[in-house]
């Protein structure tokens, strides 16, 4: 028997037995180490005849990866049962609660001004602003509103001077007057903000939100009027049908006046909108007045067009069955989480309004 | 405005049903603001009398009274008014009567262990009036009518309108009337006018002094001598009761029957109590009278007054005065109707803070030809309810009344409206409005009538036409889906990018007032000038905020003492540096409170601190697109924050303007508003103050390049002065060699053993990469002693060996 055949033999019966990981490697260094077996082996085929060199060489490597790979198998066997049972031990209850995380909310009259936006912007109207305190001209007597007017008592003023010259503005309107004195004809703009009363109970806060409108063109009569607010209400409530009812009104600032009302019902404690034969009022609006068009330097003769005025705390309370006006500002942690909208919920004409 | 259908049918002959009317009248701009049947179950509210009263056993201000309702047994009633006493003839609501003014059903209860059969009511429980002080104190007179019902059987209800500023003529029943018929809804009943013989003079001289702001421009009376003034007789009565008014006296009930049928407000002296004449004058400072509302007036100087030679009888067109009202026992009557210029009315009720139905109607504007219509209507009532022989009408006037004339294009109608109507159409409206029409050549020539003060121009026309077409007419023209301008400004994106950046770290978004509390203010106001508001709802909503930390402290304050230990609020919207318009600045405001990982059974546990805010600063503009490696801070912030834990932030080196603001609140202001949490942090962003690009962000962008040579990372530890800010060290490194240095990391901060008292030790990684070749160590070395050297010299620095 050779000296190869020798070696193989006794080594595959060694491996046999059963051995651990140390054992194992102590026979990998005691065949091909330096001076191993089969290294050894290797280091004589040069001394080796040459007719029997090719076949003795030819043995050699078929021994040496037979053994080689019999002792990886054991050892990767080995391994492989530490690791499962290393694994096993591992073992960790994933029931336990994640690492705590905090949701931010977008306040609901934020998220509704996003969707009042995104439904506006789609027919071209852009967003302007105005500043929260005003001259009394701009809130009141540029819009044909002046001192002696009854309707004054209607918007509960705050006053910023006893001369009753500097106030909070009563409603969104005086950017009409800022934006038209400010460029030239067209307008088609919308300015939502806040808005102040000094009235406070249940349904009226000190502090509200108004989205003013306002187009202004060559031809703007009391049907586009019509056909954009039918557009809006249909959008907001992303409802296909709307019942929308216009009824004869007066502010000082517009002429002819409406107040605008849409059906709704109440089924099961939850108000329906577009059905049912209540009307809910929700907007006032009309042509504007060519006393205000003459204030602000547009002349009635050759521009034409409408405004409105639309309650935004009032249309979230509608869309979102919020009950309570007042609990708008009451910073309630609770009800800002309830209430509150997801910051990755931007209103988009493409992926809807709201979830 | 409230009216009854049947009274509308005196002026107005339809068969058409109520359902329609209420529908008819929203539709032409007279809004039903509510029906209410004051029929249907008040037959169960009768007249009764109080026999005996007997304090509470159980309760100081109730009383136990036993009341006589026309049975034959007394039934007790508890009540808690402090006029109700033995002898008083009121009303009583049986149990199933349901209360006008709450809606609610009464029905036999306990109050404090005593049964009560019922109640007694108010004026106000009522609906009759707004008087809610005391119990109902009918006249002797009610009672025979014990055990009878109070209010008469009518069977229409009591519809409420409301009634726009521009619409004065609409305050009379047969304005309404007149309104309803043009709109096709039944037709006017022109009224024949009862002819009295008119004999004698009007003997009491009236004269309206000419003078500066003379508020009134007409003055219309006539005298009726002999009349015995007595209750009204039923259907008069009843007629007040139906639309909510309470009866007085015949003469009163006239006198408020012709103003409301027509709005005509009159006013009945009685004659005797007139010193010689009247003079109509403007009033001098000081000078004082007792109105009928029984309180003194001071007035001032030019005010209009109706005077005699004693002082002021009255307010003119607004109260009149006790000392010459009229009474049971009145024998002659002066009665006023007359012209009294809005503004000027306006101007005195507002001074005085006097609201009277007379003011009401005056200030709107009133017929300025009903002046005789109104003396003739209410005399002849008189004349016909009371007796006595009424004089000849006297009326002194200042100035004419002049009609006011339209030219009205008839095409101007579609072209603000949409839609057409005919001309002859147009005439037939006009008309039943009582415009006067004369036909021109190219337009109609219209006289207004006298009862609408809000017509002067050709919109106001137009607005009558569509309102008695119908509003349902307009056609919806369908909006065009074209954008020709962006929505949004770039200011405005920033808002709302910032909105929901700093939402999504976390913080809740709040909006609350923009006024708050002074003394909340006063913690975060600093040197700003505090703006007051004159006429604040309550004291603690006096200011305008200079800063939004006020009011979200307070409600963070409340959250915490709701339980809520751990959170996070901030809201974006304007604070106030002047009173002026524009003096206002856009900031978002963050505040956090308690701790990260509060019971966490993971983490550990820490308070929230500064390095909490200002990383969500710092993100949240990095993510609005400005490059935060650029960003300068240094820690001079205003005096509500801790002075040693704040920082300011500015978009760069040139130190502009503040970007941000963050830390600690100052400790102070937690103790003196007593707010209970670990740790109290805030920011405040200033949107104004950050720059805006005029390039994109995609212009914005350099190329995009990388290296994939091999980078190696080094750390440093330098030992400083502890004055010296890790910022400084970090400018310092980067300016080395801004090419191969990038990802300067602060992984530790020392102070300690081994470490000089007044200094620090920083450790620092960065990363040093070249886009050219891997570096080698000659190269790395070289570096790293340029990286020594520059923070050595510049900082005063030791390399920690």
């Amino acid at each position: 028997m050779s000296d190869l055949k020798k070696i193989r033999d006794e080594f595959i019966s060694k491996l046999k037995g059963n051995l651990d990981l140390a054992e194992l490697n102590k026979i990998k260094s005691d065949l091909f180490g330096k001076n191993g077996l089969v290294s050894s082996q290797f280091k004589k085929i040069g001394t080796i005849d040459v007719t029997e060199r090719k076949k003795f060489a030819s043995d050699l490597n078929i021994i040496k990866d037979e053994l080689h790979d019999l002792i990886n198998l054991k050892i990767n066997e080995i391994e492989k049962a530490n690791i499962n049972e290393k694994l096993e031990k591992e073992k960790i209850d994933v029931t336990l609660p994640e690492r705590s995380f905090v949701k931010g909310k977008i306040h609901p009259v934020s998220q509704t001004i996003d969707e009042i936006s995104s439904i506006f912007s789609e027919i071209g109207f852009s967003v302007e602003e105005g500043p929260d305190v005003e001259n009394e001209y701009n809130n009141f007597t540029a819009l044909n509103t002046p001192d002696n007017h009854p309707a004054r008592d209607m918007h509960d003023t705050f006053y910023l001077d006893d001369k009753k010259e500097r106030l909070l503005r009563t409603h969104t309107s005086p950017v009409q007057i800022r934006t038209m004195l400010k460029d030239k004809p067209p307008f088609k703009i919308i300015a939502p903000g806040r808005t102040y009363r000094s009235d406070s109970d249940q349904t009226h806060s000190p502090m509200f939100h108004q989205v003013e409108g306002l187009h202004i063109d060559k031809d703007i009569n009391m049907g586009h009027l019509k056909g954009c607010l039918n557009y809006f209400i249909k959008e907001f409530f992303e409802v296909k049908k709307i019942k929308m009812r216009f009824r004869p009104s007066h502010f000082p600032f517009t002429e002819p006046s409406a107040e605008v009302d849409i059906g709704y019902e109440i089924k099961d404690g939850k108000i329906i909108i577009g059905e049912g034969d209540q009307w809910l009022e929700i907007l006032g609006c009309g042509m504007v007045h060519p006393n205000v068009l003459k204030n602000v330097k547009v002349d009635p003769t050759k521009f034409q067009g409408y405004a409105f005025g639309i309650g935004i705390d009032r249309l979230a309370m509608l869309k979102y069955g919020i009950n309570d006006l007042r609990a708008f500002f009451d910073c309630d942690y609770r009800w800002l989480n309830h209430f509150g909208f997801d910051p990755l919920d931007v209103p988009t004409n493409y992926r809807g309004l709201s979830r | 405005m409230k009216i009854t259908f049947d009274w509308l049918k005196d002026h107005l002959k339809t068969n058409l049903k109520e359902k329609n009317l209420l529908e008819q009248l929203t539709n032409i701009g007279l809004e039903v603001e509510s029906v209410e049947s004051l029929s249907s179950d008040n037959q169960l509210f009768k007249v009764a009398k109080i026999i005996k009263t007997e304090k509470h056993p159980n309760a100081d201000r109730l009383k136990v009274c036993d009341v006589n309702v026309g049975e034959k047994e007394l039934k007790k009633v508890v009540c808690g008014a402090a006029n109700a006493s033995e002898g008083l003839i009121t009303i009583y609501a049986p149990p199933g009567a349901i209360i006008p003014k709450t809606n609610t059903k009464l029905e036999i209860v306990k109050i404090r262990g005593v049964t009560s059969y019922g109640m007694l009511c108010s004026e106000s429980e009522l609906n009759l009036s707004d008087e809610s002080d005391g119990i109902i104190e009918l006249p002797r007179k009610y009672e025979k009518n014990i055990g009878k019902s109070y209010f008469s059987k009518s069977k229409s209800n009591l519809i409420d309108l409301s009634i726009t500023p521009n619409r004065p003529d609409c305050l009379g029943v047969k304005g309404i009337a007149r309104d309803l018929a043009a709109s096709g809804f039944g037709s006017l009943i022109v009224s024949k006018e009862k002819q009295i013989k008119l004999k004698t003079k009007q003997t009491l001289k009236v004269k309206i002094k000419k003078e500066k702001g003379q508020g009134c421009s007409a003055f219309g009376s006539c005298l009726i001598k002999n009349v015995k003034n007595t209750e009204s007789p039923q259907w008069l009565k009843d007629k007040l009761i139906s639309v909510g008014q309470k009866p007085i006296s015949a003469i009163v009930d006239i006198t408020n029957y012709v103003m409301l049928d027509i709005n005509r407000p009159l006013h009945a002296y009685d004659a005797d109590k007139i010193e010689k004449g009247i003079f109509v004058r403007n009033s001098k400072s000081g000078e004082e009278f007792t109105a009928l509302d029984n309180k003194i007036y001071k007035l001032e100087k030019g005010m209009c007054v109706i005077s005699d030679n004693k002082g002021v009888l009255g307010l003119g067109g607004i109260i009149g005065g006790t000392r010459s009202g009229t009474e049971f026992d009145t024998k002659n009557i002066l009665l006023e109707s007359a012209y009294f210029d809005p503004r000027s009315i306006r101007n005195t009720a507002k001074k005085l803070n006097l609201d009277t139905d007379a003011k009401f109607r005056f200030e709107r504007g009133i017929d300025p030809l009903s002046i005789e219509t109104g003396l003739k209507k209410a005399s002849s009532l008189i004349q016909e309810i009371c007796g006595g022989e009424v004089s000849k009408i006297d009326i002194q006037k200042t100035e004419s009344y002049k009609s006011k004339i339209i030219n009205f294009d008839v095409n101007s109608f579609e072209n603000i409206v949409g839609f057409k109507i005919s001309e002859k159409e147009i005439q037939r409206i006009l008309t039943d409005l009582g415009f006067i029409i004369k036909k021109e050549k190219n337009s109609l020539k219209l006289t207004v009538p006298s009862w609408r003060p809000d017509i002067s121009q050709q919109i106001d026309i137009i607005e009558e036409l569509v309102r008695i077409s119908g509003y349902d007419k307009i056609k919806t023209i369908d909006p065009i889906k074209n954008r020709s301008k962006s929505t949004l400004t770039q200011t405005q994106r920033l808002f709302h990018f910032l909105q929901r950046a700093i939402a999504s770290k976390g913080y809740l978004e709040t909006i609350t007032w923009s006024f708050t509390d002074q003394n909340y203010n006063d913690h975060f106001r600093e040197a700003v000038e505090e703006i007051k508001i004159v006429n604040p709802i309550s004291s603690e909503l006096g200011v305008l905020r200079n800063s939004i930390f006020s009011n979200l402290i307070m409600y963070m304050s409340k959250n915490l003492d709701r339980g809520f230990k751990d959170l996070s609020i901030f809201e974006i919207g304007p604070i106030f540096t002047g009173s002026n318009p524009g003096e206002q600045k856009t900031v978002v405001c963050g505040l956090s409170a308690g701790k990260k990982s509060r019971l966490s059974w993971i983490d550990k546990e820490r308070n929230i601190d500064l390095f909490d805010a200002k990383r969500d600063v710092v993100q949240t503009l990095s993510e609005a697109g400005y490059n935060s490696d650029h960003f300068f801070i240094d820690s001079k912030t205003p005096n509500y924050y801790h002075p040693g834990k704040s920082g300011r932030i500015f978009l760069d080196h040139s130190k502009d303007k503040v970007a941000a603001y963050f830390g600690e609140i100052h400790p102070n202001i937690l103790k003196k508003i007593d707010i209970k949490t670990e740790n109290l942090i805030g920011f405040e962003i200033f949107l104004e103050n950050l720059k805006l690009s005029r390039k994109t962000l995609k212009d914005q962008k350099l190329k995009f390049a990388v290296s994939d040579f091999q980078k190696s990372e080094r750390d440093f530890a330098f030992v400083v002065n502890k004055d010296v800010e890790a910022q400084k060290l970090i400018s310092v490194i980067s300016n080395v060699n801004p090419n191969l240095i990038s990802n300067i990391k602060v992984f530790d901060v020392y102070e300690g053993e081994n470490i000089p008292d007044n200094q620090k030790s920083i450790a620092i990684s960065i990363t040093i990469q070249s886009s050219e070749k891997t570096l080698n160590d000659k190269d790395l070395e070289k570096i790293n002693n340029s990286i020594i050297e520059a923070v050595e010299n510049k900082t005063g620095a030791k390399i920690r060996s």
